[in-house]
């Protein structure tokens, strides 16, 4: 993940700083620093850009799914897309495919028991099996009450009807808590609403331009003095800029 | 086996803003030193690059920069009644990992404490009796004086150019500062930052209500300043990615933009990365350090003979190395014994959300420098009568808004629904014309008697060593004090025109996810005997006089401002005595 540390192999390291006792057949793998800063040409770790197109952790079930589900959480309207068109169903199907999905970076170790809301999530599933289960769960819950239909073939209020219900916890899931599964996709569907577009949500930064944030620009020096007064600056992401051919 | 290296003058394990700092010290003096950091090298140009640094999602939302809690994470519980469980993911405080540590994320806000900070239990005596602070609290004097540290936090301060406009030169009060600070004995190395339209608005109202707001002490630089080791910084941009960020324009006081450039040229100087700590080494009179154990990222075990070992981790981690090498007693609540683990504190963080009127105000909050803003010192330390209010402590109060990032900004009134349409309009409607900032009320936290830390039973880091086990609660005077700060911030939001106040006291029970700054605090407390602290004035250890705790673990409770000035200004302090009284004659500083 870090381009700059250089790994030495037992040469240099010998040779730097003479440590006759270092002497292995082994490479020494510790990363020495010493002598100036490290530098080297072309680090750096850049993101990895999503791109749009198929989906890499949802069934095409599930996807339909999350979809719908994302387009009621945060509905079109005259102004600006909805959750669908601005991506965030490919947003949270990428994130649960990669690192975020298999709570990789997050302590994982057991024993797991329940603990206070103040202890925070305790859940040996990793946020790819959470949504797996609560999508299937939620699809089988939505049969049983609307005559066979999957969450995605409800009507519009029929589907605010159930999300009400999972928020408020009236509307049970077979298995898995419904209001730990409405916090969990509304968060991730914020994020990619409102998250750089890079990640395949908030599309042609539809959510920024919409509430006023005008991107990533990195000097506002120019603007500090002015109060009070809109910016007129465009809308800029880490990829995107509207003079920059795409 | 552990494979034994060359014997080192110093080693210093992690390699953040005190051990930099200490390195650089001791290097200087002629020291063979080697820092042992259990994360990446990092440096502005290849790690907070420019053309992508400013990702929400990445570093403030994945945390990017920071410990994973898969490397090893801390347990947590309200009261020893409870068992504790993991923190699975962070919440309440960011824990720094790599070089620079904290120093490269933090905000960069640069206070020094109140004189009467450093002497709290027989300041707070003296003015309101003995029988005034609740019985269970276990605050005490720091055995240094705020006249002791400050030339330090002057050295600190000139590290950094730290930028801001002084309330006390030498006794003076200057128009525009902060009348309640201590004097100082020379102005800020740069002036004050340049203020966005929230904050100026907040100074407006917070005159007119008789307060005297001065612009936040800032490690974001007003402008471009060589500091006396030759290194220079840029002037900040108000890009508004600051904390949970590295910045990519060497204009944020840190490690790497203040001293590493010179610390690395120093051939006594090297750093070993991605190298982790196991344990403090003790020859068998258990009295003296004999070096570290750590191991490397292939998984290989080392040992590193020194004569002088400086524990400079974060707070949690160096309590937690002091437990597990067996140095000094533990603390028992029951008993009150024990040093290793007492004290431990937080800060007691509020806030109040102001809604404006949006075809009236457009507060572009995404202009910003992470320690931009006015405050207020009327209610902090002891700066307020308190006889009749039932608590003792306080904090700073300031529009001090860092950012307009639309992840952190999404406040709506109360009563808008959580999704759907309405929620759509409110975030449309108050995004520019609300005024939030997380961290408005900036309180102490006092240090009681059941509020420690020890060594969980049962979970365990990935080398199999017990995770340190943090036992924390709010208590009444902290949860009274929060409530009488926020009216205040609120009575000044409301002065400044909002047409809807929405109060936030701080109320308990803790909670681990509940974002309250990363400054925990004490542990390994210093003081002025082995009976009631883990390390003498000079943050040296009372059981093992080679080695020295720096950091904010020293701290015997916290107060009303950010830590990181007094963490500095210590890490000055104990590397003075070091090289002028330890070196010429190792061995205890302070005869117990």
């Amino acid at each position: 993940m870090n381009g700059t540390a250089y790994q030495m192999n037992r040469r240099q390291l010998l040779g730097s700083t003479a440590v006759a006792l270092l002497l292995s057949s082994r490479a020494v793998r510790a990363t020495v620093v010493k002598g100036g800063l490290p530098w080297k040409p072309g680090a750096g770790d850049p993101p990895t850009v999503v791109t749009p197109g198929g989906w890499h952790y949802f069934t095409t079930q599930e996807a339909a799914a999350v979809e719908a589900l994302v387009d009621r959480l945060i509905p079109p309207d005259p102004g600006t897309p909805g959750g669908k068109e601005c991506g965030c169903a490919v947003f949270i199907d990428r994130q649960l495919a990669g690192p975020y999905g298999r709570n990789e970076d997050l302590y994982m170790m057991g024993p797991f028991q329940q603990g206070t809301k103040q202890q925070g999530p305790q859940s040996p599933l990793t946020a790819a099996q959470q949504y797996r289960k609560a999508l299937v769960a939620l699809d089988s819950a939505c049969r049983d009450k609307y005559d066979g239909k999957r969450f995605a073939e409800l009507s519009d209020e029929q589907k605010d009807e159930v999300i009400k219900g999972l928020e408020d916890g009236s509307f049970k899931l077979d298995g898995f808590d419904g209001q730990s599964f409405f916090t969990l996709i509304l968060t991730d569907t914020r994020n990619g609403f409102l998250a750089d577009p890079i990640y395949g949500g908030n599309k042609d930064m539809a959510a920024w331009k919409m509430i006023g944030f005008p991107g990533t620009h990195y000097d506002y020096r120019d603007w500090i003095d002015r109060h009070n007064e809109r910016v007129t600056l465009p809308t800029v992401g880490i990829r995107n800029h509207p003079n920059w051919s795409r | 086996m552990a494979r034994k290296l060359p014997r080192k003058d110093a080693v210093i394990i992690g390699l953040g803003w005190t051990g930099s700092i200490l390195a650089h010290t001791l290097c200087d003096a002629g020291l063979d030193v080697v820092a042992i950091e259990r994360g990446p090298w990092r440096d502005t140009a290849s790690d907070f690059q420019i053309s992508y640094a400013q990702d929400e999602l990445r570093y403030r939302l994945q945390h990017e920069l920071f410990l994973r809690p898969a490397q090893t994470s801390v347990t947590f519980r309200n009261n020893a009644s409870q068992t504790a469980l993991p923190v699975r993911n962070w919440g309440a405080f960011m824990l720094g990992n790599g070089v620079g540590g904290g120093g490269v994320h933090w905000n960069a806000e640069t206070f020094r404490f109140l004189p009467t900070d450093f002497i709290a239990r027989s300041h707070l005596t003296q003015r309101y009796g003995e029988k005034f602070l609740p019985e269970d609290m276990t605050i005490q004097d720091w055995g240094i004086t705020y006249d002791d540290l400050e030339p330090h936090y002057d050295q600190f301060e000139y590290l950094c150019g730290t930028s801001g406009t002084a309330g006390n030169l030498q006794g003076k009060i200057q128009d525009g500062g902060n009348p309640f600070e201590g004097a100082r004995s020379r102005p800020y190395p740069t002036p004050a930052q340049k203020q966005g339209y929230g904050h100026t608005l907040f100074a407006e109202a917070a005159k007119q209500l008789g307060y005297k707001p001065y612009p936040q002490p800032s490690g974001n630089l007003s402008r471009a300043y060589t500091n006396p080791l030759g290194v220079s910084l840029g002037q900040c941009t108000f890009c508004g990615f600051c904390e949970w960020f590295g910045c990519a324009n060497y204009s944020k006081a840190t490690p790497q933009t203040t001293i590493l450039p010179v610390l690395l040229r120093n051939p006594n100087f090297e750093a070993r990365t991605e190298c982790e700590v196991m344990r403090i080494n003790l020859d068998n009179t258990g009295k003296r350090a004999t070096g570290v154990t750590y191991v490397d990222s292939s998984g290989e075990e080392f040992e590193q003979p020194a004569d002088l070992v400086l524990l400079c981790a974060f707070q949690l981690f160096n309590v937690q190395l002091l437990l597990l090498s067996g140095i000094g007693t533990p603390y028992d609540p029951q008993t009150g014994k024990g040093q290793i683990g007492r004290n431990f504190t937080h800060q007691t963080i509020s806030t109040a959300v102001g809604f404006f009127d949006k075809d009236k105000y457009n507060f572009n909050p995404f202009i910003a420098s992470g320690s931009i803003g006015f405050c207020i010192d009327e209610f902090n330390g002891d700066n307020f009568d308190h006889s009749q209010l039932g608590f003792v402590g306080g904090g700073y109060i300031g529009q001090v808004r860092t950012n307009g990032r639309p992840l952190e900004s999404m406040a709506v009134p109360p009563g808008t629904p959580a999704w759907g349409a309405k929620w759509k309009q409110a975030l449309r409607d108050n995004y520019l014309s609300s005024v939030i900032c997380g961290a408005a009320c900036h309180a102490s936290f006092y240090s009681y008697r059941d509020v420690y830390l020890d060594l969980d039973p049962t979970y365990k880091d990935r080398f199999g060593r017990p995770l340190l086990r943090m036992t924390i609660d709010f208590h009444d005077n902290e949860i009274k004090m929060s409530a009488f700060l926020t009216d205040k911030y609120a009575e000044i939001l409301q002065k400044m025109g909002a047409k809807q106040v929405v109060k936030q006291p701080r109320k308990g029970p803790y909670d681990v996810t509940d974002y309250q700054t990363s400054h925990l605090c004490g542990g390994a407390i210093m003081g002025d005997n082995p009976g009631n602290s883990a390390l003498n004035r000079y943050l040296q250890s009372w059981d093992v006089p080679n080695l020295f705790v720096q950091g904010a673990s020293a701290y015997p409770q916290n107060a009303g401002y950010n830590p990181t000035g007094t963490v500095g200004a210590l890490a000055f302090w104990s590397a003075a005595a070091i090289r002028s009284q330890y070196l010429k004659n190792p061995g205890p500083l302070v005869h117990a």
